[in-house]
């Protein structure tokens, strides 16, 4: 739908063409919807939605195809690194992403985005840390925060027997393979344009074919935080921040070169 | 072409590629090895993609993956992997996508042993993943049928969009046979991916695959749909080979390395004068229960014999509906049943039904 621009005004806001018009079924509050949209962005900014492919995960975004205007699968529950390999290793040419939550990249994923990542894989994981597992009512994630009570963890994570949380933007960080791993959040406005950076980088990383990249989003679930939205972003800057610093844990010298435009 | 000397396992892999196989992702496990290498050293040098994982979960996620794309592709197992596998089995039929996966069987259950076996006939035939599917399942008996069911495998998997599972015991898989391979299909380009793979939504609506169908009503629908197809599957595909059955008294039923023992077992036993005849499925799934059915108005007695404790004789029992006594003889774990143990069985089997040795 192209719009007309009068000469003397200029097109600042429009509906990416990445993203289909339809209502999402994403709780009000919800910042899977924020993160939708900056992927969209980028893909429409980078002018790949035509040869984009993207792989939704088992979780609340277990239904991002219908939200994605663009060729989409949808992976069994934590294998979506494993799909994204297949399918770009038979079509380098496309654009592969998947779009991955705590539960699904850092508890039952965890050995195929490691290797994904440790192989150097040419797609781009976009990683969506709330905490909690949203989609089957809030039981304990890996990334849940010591104290943090759950519907599986009621007197809150106990890290004596559950484990403390994992930091994946650092883990992966370790990885030969890995071209580019940043932590960013939603959590504010000028979060959520330095997200868009990231995740703009992190596409441009895969198309130079520098290796793996990955953008960590750090995001609320105030539905089974029991919070209203305000309170949730609120209360994931005071807590989720310190646990999960902000910022890139690996950024190879060939992707610092393309941020800097050499 | 002329007749090679061929290992199975570099067979079923030299004839995948031959049948145009793009992809191969897979890990390591005997008594399938030597497909993989086969792979790792072929397909790189034809520029075709090789990929070894990090488990058979991932390695079966990533041909589903593969698959989705439009690509000729498939993995190879052996047992204690295939079960590793049986999520992206479940989910590869239910997005209806194309695979072929190759279970070079060995004992078990659990670690087992890697000694030959066919233990896994139920996993492949009844109960490949979660949920209502079937597998195509091909057993072939000796190297030449495996070269060409694997052609074949690829073919099914892309006509009916569906999982194609291969299953041959580790005695197939290692040993040498004279054997014939097809000339090189050319791959296909990637401008000729079906129509439903997903290739990137240029110039047309978006592809989705998916497996998830929300609602009672919706997931019926699929169903329903998936079961046609079986049907249609179950009309078209079935496949088997008969020795000696048109004048048979009894009848041998066995797969695989001990249809071809069987074979040996029907000469030996004609010569002592029992009028014996055998099939010998290659299909497993559809099973080619009607014409058993068939030979059991004629027959007196079967005899199935199998590598494990008795399992594909369930499926000989349902297709003759006690017609006539079906008997079963089978070793486990490694041991491959001889003439020698089949015959006595055969003796008992004759006395059972009052037949005479002539
Ligand atoms: C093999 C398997 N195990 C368990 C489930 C159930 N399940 C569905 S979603 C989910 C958790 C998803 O949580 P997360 O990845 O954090 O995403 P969110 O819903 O929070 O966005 C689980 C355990 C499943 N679908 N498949």
């Amino acid at each position: 739908m192209a719009v007309e621009i009068p000469e003397d005004m200029e097109l600042v806001y429009s509906y990416p063409e990445s993203l289909t018009k339809v209502r999402t079924h994403y709780c009000p509050g919800c910042t899977h919807g924020v993160v939708h949209r900056l992927i969209a962005e980028v893909l429409d900014e980078l002018g790949v939605r035509e040869r984009t492919i993207g792989i939704a995960p088992v979780g609340c975004s277990v239904l991002a195809y219908y939200y994605f205007n663009m060729d989409f699968a949808e992976a069994a529950h934590g294998r979506a690194p494993a799909m994204a390999t297949g399918i770009k290793r038979v079509s380098p040419d496309k654009v592969v992403f998947t779009y991955q939550g705590d539960g699904d990249l850092a508890a039952i994923g965890t050995a195929e985005i490691i290797h994904a990542a440790n192989r150097g894989e040419l797609f781009t994981t976009i990683f969506v840390n709330n905490a909690i597992y949203g989609m089957t009512g809030g039981q304990m994630a890996p990334t849940t925060l010591p104290g943090q009570v759950t519907t599986s963890s009621p007197t809150g994570r106990n890290v004596q027997t559950a484990g403390w949380p994992i930091r994946m933007a650092e883990l992966l960080a370790e990885l030969p393979g890995v071209a580019y791993v940043t932590r960013q959040s939603v959590l504010d406005v000028p979060a959520i344009r330095k997200a868009k950076k990231a995740i703009k980088l992190a596409f441009q990383t895969q198309l130079a074919g520098l290796g793996f990249s990955m953008v960590e989003i750090l995001s609320t679930c105030n539905t089974n935080w029991h919070m209203t939205p305000v309170e949730a972003l609120e209360w994931a800057k005071e807590h989720m921040v310190d646990y999960f610093p902000l910022g890139d844990t690996k950024m190879t010298d060939a992707v610092r070169a393309l941020k800097e435009g050499k | 072409m002329a007749k090679e000397l061929w290992e199975g396992n570099a067979a079923i892999a030299e004839a995948a590629i031959r049948a145009g196989l793009e992809a191969f992702f897979g890990y390591p496990i005997t008594p399938q090895t030597e497909v993989l290498e086969h792979f790792s050293k072929r397909l790189p040098e034809l520029g075709r993609v090789f990929l070894q994982a990090e488990s058979e979960v991932a390695s079966i996620n990533m041909v589903y993956g593969a698959a989705c794309a439009g690509a000729r592709v498939m993995t190879s197992s052996s047992s204690p992997g295939v079960s590793l596998m049986q999520e992206g089995f479940s989910y590869i039929a239910c997005s209806e996508v194309p695979a072929v996966v190759t279970n070079i069987m060995r004992g078990g259950p659990g670690l087992g042993n890697v000694q030959p076996a066919q233990g896994d006939y139920f996993q492949a035939v009844k109960s490949a993943g979660h949920g209502d599917f079937h597998m195509i399942v091909l057993a072939p008996s000796n190297v030449q049928e495996a070269i060409d069911l694997m052609v074949l495998a690829f073919d099914l998997a892309e006509k009916y969009r569906t999982i194609v599972m291969f299953v041959a015991d580790g005695s197939i898989g290692q040993m040498m046979e004279p054997a014939e391979m097809p000339p090189m299909r050319p791959v296909r380009p990637p401008e000729e991916r079906a129509e439903w793979a997903l290739t990137g939504a240029q110039g047309r609506k978006p592809n989705i695959i998916t497996s998830l169908y929300l609602g009672a009503e919706n997931m019926e629908r699929v169903n329903i749909r998936l079961q046609a197809k079986l049907r249609e599957i179950e009309k078209n595909e079935v496949r088997w080979k008969e020795y000696s059955t048109e004048d048979a008294d009894l009848l041998l039923v066995a797969f695989g390395t001990v249809g071809r023992v069987c074979q040996t077992v029907v000469r030996e036993a004609r010569e002592q004068g029992l009028k014996v005849g055998l099939l010998r499925p290659i299909t497993l799934w559809p099973f080619p229960g009607q014409r058993i059915a068939a030979l059991a108005e004629q027959v007196k007695g079967i005899l199935t014999v199998e590598m494990n404790a008795g399992q594909m004789v369930e499926d000989v029992r349902l297709a003759v509906e006690g017609r006539c006594p079906v008997r079963f003889y089978g070793r486990m774990g490694g041991p491959i049943p001889l003439p020698d143990e089949i015959l006595p069985e055969l003796e008992k089997l004759n006395a059972e039904v009052g037949g005479e040795e002539e």
